[in-house]
């Protein structure tokens, strides 16, 4: 549906996007994450030919997206819910949007109906909330009953109600058959929503899979082991062709044996155990291991003193 | 705020009639049309070019009016049709000058042209449209504000015996010419938008051109002034708005100053749309 070969764009010095190339299938939920800074808004930017390539080539459909016969029927795109202007009415906002791509002017109300804005319609959208203008973003990107929606970091400052409510949209349009590409820099959004991701990090493409492979590619399972005596088991690991790493208290991290394997060692070594499991990698951890390199401004702290987990949110990585 | 729309599974829209043809100038100029209709700054722009053009122009032929009764000898010269549209010639092109910038920098400022630009991205028909449609605008109220400062200055002329009829000569001219020079004055002020995106640079390079360049140049030696003065941007509405033969011998006629003018705006509504189809929005 969108073809993107070969993209590269730098603003000055800053290679904003750096020779990237995927393709963004039909009837799915594609994520496109990435660390800040990372290129996701600038290829969006590019898609809608808002800004210029350097190199490179984008087409939806098969077409230039300015060679489209009615871009709102082909792209429903919120790249920013404030790109409005404020002193403009919700309704009016909709109408003149709408009138570009000679959209039935009913139209306006029935997205206005959707989004729960109906009330609000006559209001001038500078007095909106962020997630008032976020649902009439919402609401001008489906005026043209598009074929794909595009959206960047749709849940950013949302509060829960407002991200259950684009999660649920986004899946709903989805199942209506619409390609559906959103962007995050927070992996636990994805997990509840895509199905395929691409993960570009310093403008690169880092990888193009399904959620599943994307788990799967990381480093995987990991078994977890407490134990009085750690030096020993770490060296039984190693001797069987584990990797094993201790914590600060004493817990080991082994990769490359499973559960069963690590149980054995443990018995046939006479090493006590206290605790054996199972750690499944999640998305958020196979994301960061595989964008580590690639984030662009690294906090002076260990990472391991930063607290990982949705209450990050927004911090930008 | 409404419930979740995954719970009926499919969006309650109803089906889009099928599209034939493409978008186009008429759905940009009906779009353009809203947009310049549903901000308040249009209102409040054209009301303050109303009120300050008829009412300033309206106290300037009345006082007028007084002081011929009690000078008879200034009678000599006085051009009843300039001075009824003195205040409209020098603010008017002005105010209106802040809207046609306004219209294109206002899409700058809140962000609202990636909207546009993503609903609509032949860039060439969003700038068409958005400048046909300022035009128009700025037509209409600089033919009725130039019509309504005549007559009720004329009116007010009476009492001096000095008023003029559309009917003498050059009058109509005058009256026409002045409106729409103003109007080209807001075509350029359009252009200079599009160049800078931004309304203080653009409002300031307005002003400049029109009101400090002028100044300037009349400080300059006479003979070289003579020659740098037709030229310049502002000097159409002096001439056209004029009824009296032989004022400012050194200009071109009024019509060739209009054409000064226009050469101007032209000028900078193609730098404009050169700019705006090359730069990233």
């Amino acid at each position: 549906m969108i073809e993107v070969r070969g993209l590269t764009k730098r603003y000055g010095d800053k290679v904003a996007v750096d020779g990237l190339s995927f393709g963004i299938e039909p009837g799915k939920v594609t994520g496109f994450l990435g660390p800040n800074g990372a290129g996701k808004t600038t290829t969006m930017r590019l898609i809608l030919e808002l800004d210029y390539p350097d190199a490179g080539s984008i087409t939806v459909g098969g077409k230039r997206y300015r060679d489209l016969a009615y871009p709102m029927r082909e792209v429903g795109a919120l790249l920013d819910a404030k790109s409005v202007h404020g002193g403009r009415s919700a309704y009016n906002h909709l109408l003149c949007l709408a009138q570009t791509n000679n959209l039935p002017k009913r139209r306006v109300a029935e997205v206005l109906e959707l989004v729960g804005m109906s009330a609000v319609a006559r209001k001038r959208s500078k007095g909106f909330s962020l997630g008032m203008s976020q649902r009439l973003g919402i609401a001008a990107t489906l005026l043209g009953d598009p074929k794909v929606v595009m959206f960047d970091e749709p849940v950013n400052g949302l509060d829960p109600e407002g991200i259950l409510w684009i999660r649920n949209l986004m899946k709903t349009l989805a199942a209506e058959g619409r390609t559906v590409f959103v962007s995050s820099h927070l992996m636990s959004e994805m997990e509840n929503t895509a199905d395929h991701l691409i993960v570009v990090g310093r403008g690169k493409l880092i990888a193009d899979c399904t959620m599943a492979e994307f788990i799967a590619r990381s480093s995987g399972a990991a078994v977890k082991v407490r134990t009085p005596a750690p030096d020993a088991l770490v060296l039984a690991i190693a001797a069987k062709g584990g990797q094993a790493s201790a914590d600060a208290d004493g817990t080991l991290v082994v990769r490359g044996l499973a559960t069963d394997q690590v149980g054995d060692i443990a018995f046939e070594q006479g090493i006590r155990v206290h605790e054996l499991t199972m750690v499944r990698a999640s998305l958020e951890e196979a994301f960061m291991e595989l964008t580590g390199d690639s984030v662009e401004y690294r906090a002076g702290i260990p990472a391991a003193s930063v607290p990982v987990g949705p209450g990050t949110s927004g911090s930008g990585v | 705020m409404t419930t979740s729309p995954a719970s009926s599974g499919k969006l309650p829209l109803s089906t889009l009639p099928s599209a034939s043809g493409r978008a186009s100038l008429g759905g940009a100029l009906r779009s353009e049309w809203t947009k310049i209709r549903s901000v308040r700054s249009t209102y409040w722009t054209l009301i303050a070019l109303l009120v300050v053009s008829i009412g300033l122009d309206a106290l300037i032929s009345a006082a007028s009016s007084s002081h011929l009764q009690s000078h008879p000898a200034d009678k000599v010269g006085f051009d009843s049709t300039q001075v009824s549209l003195f205040a409209f010639a020098f603010l008017g092109q002005l105010i209106l000058a802040v809207l046609g910038g306004m219209v294109i920098t206002a899409e700058y400022s809140t962000g609202m042209i990636r909207t546009s630009l993503s609903v609509q991205p032949r860039r060439g028909t969003l700038y068409v449209a958005k400048a046909m449609v300022f035009a128009g605008v700025a037509l209409v109220v600089s033919f009725f504000t130039s019509f309504v400062a005549f007559f009720l200055g004329q009116a007010l002329l009476s009492s001096s015996g000095m008023n003029a009829s559309l009917s003498g000569p050059g009058v109509l001219r005058a009256v026409v010419g002045t409106a729409l020079v103003v109007t080209l004055v807001g075509m350029f002020a359009f252009g200079l938008g599009a160049i800078f995106r931004h309304t203080a640079a653009t409002i300031a390079t307005a002003i400049g051109m029109m009101f400090v360049v002028p100044i300037i140049i009349n400080l300059l030696p006479d003979n070289w002034r003579i020659e740098v003065v037709r030229w310049l941007p502002s000097s159409a509405l002096d001439r056209i708005s004029a009824t009296i033969p032989g004022a400012n011998p050194h200009m071109f006629g009024p019509w060739g100053q209009f054409a000064v003018t226009a050469a101007w705006a032209v000028a900078a509504l193609v730098a404009g749309i050169i700019l705006f189809r090359k730069r990233d929005a």
